[in-house]
């Protein structure tokens, strides 16, 4: 039934933001976010912002995408910036009605709050628009591998990520026939309270398990045979090599790290 | 011929949750493949046929005998990795053998795990994935491939890895019947152009026909084993152990218990069809054959 889903949230497009390096790409947007905290002049943000938008353009990922990641933190957004609103106390008065009183700088505070917060949005959603979750995976297993030193499993992890990511679509199509089978059976999955649809939901999940530990044993027997031994050893057909857009795109993200911290240091803090 | 799997009167049996041992699923069981083969091992649930298969490449140990790959025994630990690349598998369900999320990526797990050079791994997979058809598919999904296609790309991470002999432990189980000759096609071809030695579990009798060589196994025994058309003229025999023959041997079989007098050894629709041709051949008299 929904064996076209596509997983995780990319979005395909030929830009130059999916062609690059996915290491990159995830180093980038750690330093992004880092950037969206050191900015704190409107001129800064301003960077910032223009930055991102530019990034935004180049990925050629529908606005109206980009947009729906933010509905999910609308919420957020508003109680942050109500509550800068109302509890910074420094500043110019602006409005003292009452037990309200708000100032210049809870203003200020409350509007970079509420844009760190989306810009934080935007850019994390861009990076998994414009990266598979293959390339994610295979990206931070790379990038964290030097913490097995540490005896962080790393190897192990991504391929959990993976056989994960590869058994959703395997798992949603089994709950689409576990449903309708049930359904045959005369189960009544859409009417009751909320407790009786939940306990209808038993039927559907038991088996489902049943099926999942199944799998999980096959996988395994199959697995075995194609001699896989863990990370020791083993080696990877595609290799990650850094192009000259993923260090261009380097050299940007470090001017503009310039930038901020330049005009940061000349001209004064607005909070 | 030289031995890629020999049985050294092998017995198995599953180990029991209970203090009561299990019965032997495998019993003092003497069996040889060739290298270069097409065998068929035939066998109805419960036969043994399976446990056979997974017996091939150390997956099972056995309980008593021995089980030689290529001249390394079975029971070897040290070994296990090598026979392993001797002897590949293929299982029925295509969705619980895949690992990754992309076609080609699957069919890299093999040699990546075998510790191959990176641009060894991409021309192996490339002749994999044409030797199986899929190359085109290379960036596809696997959830979006056909069963018939994902057992192709299945076959195709055991050829990356290069190895004599394939045993495929009832391969078309879950397919459609498109995706039965699909998959099929390709077995015989790699055994025909690639010499790669093949043992196809099956319960499906026409897919026995095309093998070289017929095995029957029974209660964990050998009943019959020789060229398909020597064993598919043990009509009566074959149903005993509840297996089905192919309808033209049985329709063969049916006529000459009526006294026909039709050559013993009827396989194939078309032999059928010109045996039956031949006995009803105008010998001046009688019906005349008009069936064009």
């Amino acid at each position: 039934m929904l064996s076209n889903i596509t997983i995780g949230q990319y979005y395909p497009t030929k830009s130059v933001l999916h062609r690059m390096d996915a290491r990159m790409k995830v180093i980038l947007t750690a330093a992004f976010i880092v950037l969206i905290f050191l900015a704190n002049r409107v001129a800064s943000m301003a960077l910032v912002l223009t930055f991102l938008g530019i990034t935004v353009a180049l990925s050629r990922v529908p606005l109206k995408m980009i947009l729906r990641g933010l509905k999910a933190v609308v919420i957020i957004v508003l109680l942050t910036a109500v509550l800068n609103l109302f509890y910074v106390r420094e500043g110019r008065t602006l409005v003292d009605v009452w037990v309200i009183h708000i100032t210049t700088q809870g203003v200020y505070t409350a509007v970079f709050m509420a844009v760190r917060i989306m810009a934080l949005i935007v850019s994390s959603s861009l990076l998994t628009y414009t990266t598979t979750p293959t390339n994610l995976t295979d990206g931070l297993e790379r990038l964290l591998s030097p913490l097995r030193h540490l005896r962080v499993p790393v190897h192990d992890i991504a391929m959990m990520m993976t056989i994960a990511l590869r058994f959703i679509p395997t798992l949603i199509d089994e709950v689409g026939r576990i449903m309708n089978a049930q359904k045959a059976r005369g189960a009544d999955l859409e009417t009751g309270n909320l407790f009786q649809r939940a306990k209808a939901l038993v039927p559907i999940f038991i088996p489902l398990f049943i099926s999942a530990f199944r799998r999980a044993y096959e996988l395994a027997f199959a697995m075995d045979c194609r001699c896989y031994r863990g990370g020791e050893g083993r080696t990877r057909m595609k290799q990650m090599k850094l192009a000259l857009r993923d260090i261009v795109a380097l050299l940007i993200l470090a001017a503009v790290l310039a930038g901020v911290i330049t005009i940061n240091h000349f001209l004064p803090p607005v909070m | 011929m030289e031995n890629i799997i020999e049985f050294q009167n092998v017995s198995f049996r599953y180990e029991s949750d209970t203090d009561t041992p299990l019965p032997r699923v495998i019993e003092g069981l003497n069996f040889t493949v060739h290298r270069g083969e097409f065998v068929a091992v035939l066998g109805h649930n419960g036969s043994g046929k399976s446990t056979l298969a997974k017996l091939c490449n150390a997956i099972l140990l056995p309980e008593e005998g021995r089980v030689l790959v290529d001249g390394m025994d079975t029971a070897e630990e040290s070994l296990k990795y090598d026979i392993r690349q001797t002897v590949g598998m293929v299982f029925q369900n295509p969705d619980n053998q895949i690992v990754a999320t992309i076609v080609e990526e699957d069919v890299a797990f093999g040699p990546e795990n075998l510790g191959v050079e990176p641009q060894e791994i991409r021309r192996r997979v490339d002749d994999a994935l044409r030797a199986v058809e899929m190359y085109e598919f290379r960036e596809k999904e696997p959830h979006r491939l056909s069963g018939g296609q994902k057992q192709r790309v299945a076959i195709a991470g055991i050829i990356a890895m290069r190895p004599d002999c394939i045993v495929l432990d009832e391969p078309t189980a879950m397919l459609d019947p498109r995706g039965r000759a699909e998959v099929l096609k390709t077995i015989r071809r790699l055994n025909r152009e690639q010499g790669i030695t093949i043992v196809l579990i099956t319960h499906f009798m026409d897919e026995a026909v095309r093998a070289g060589r017929v095995v029957v196994m029974d209660d964990g025994k050998i009943l019959m084993d020789g060229t398909p058309r020597a064993v598919f003229s043990h009509v009566a025999q074959l149903k005993q152990v509840g297996l089905d023959v192919p309808q033209a041997a049985e329709l063969a079989d049916a006529l000459n218990r009526e006294g026909w007098g039709l050559p013993e050894d009827i396989l194939t629709v078309e032999e059928c069809v010109d045996a039956l041709a031949t006995a009803l051949k105008p010998t001046g008299k009688g019906p005349q054959a008009t069936a064009t």
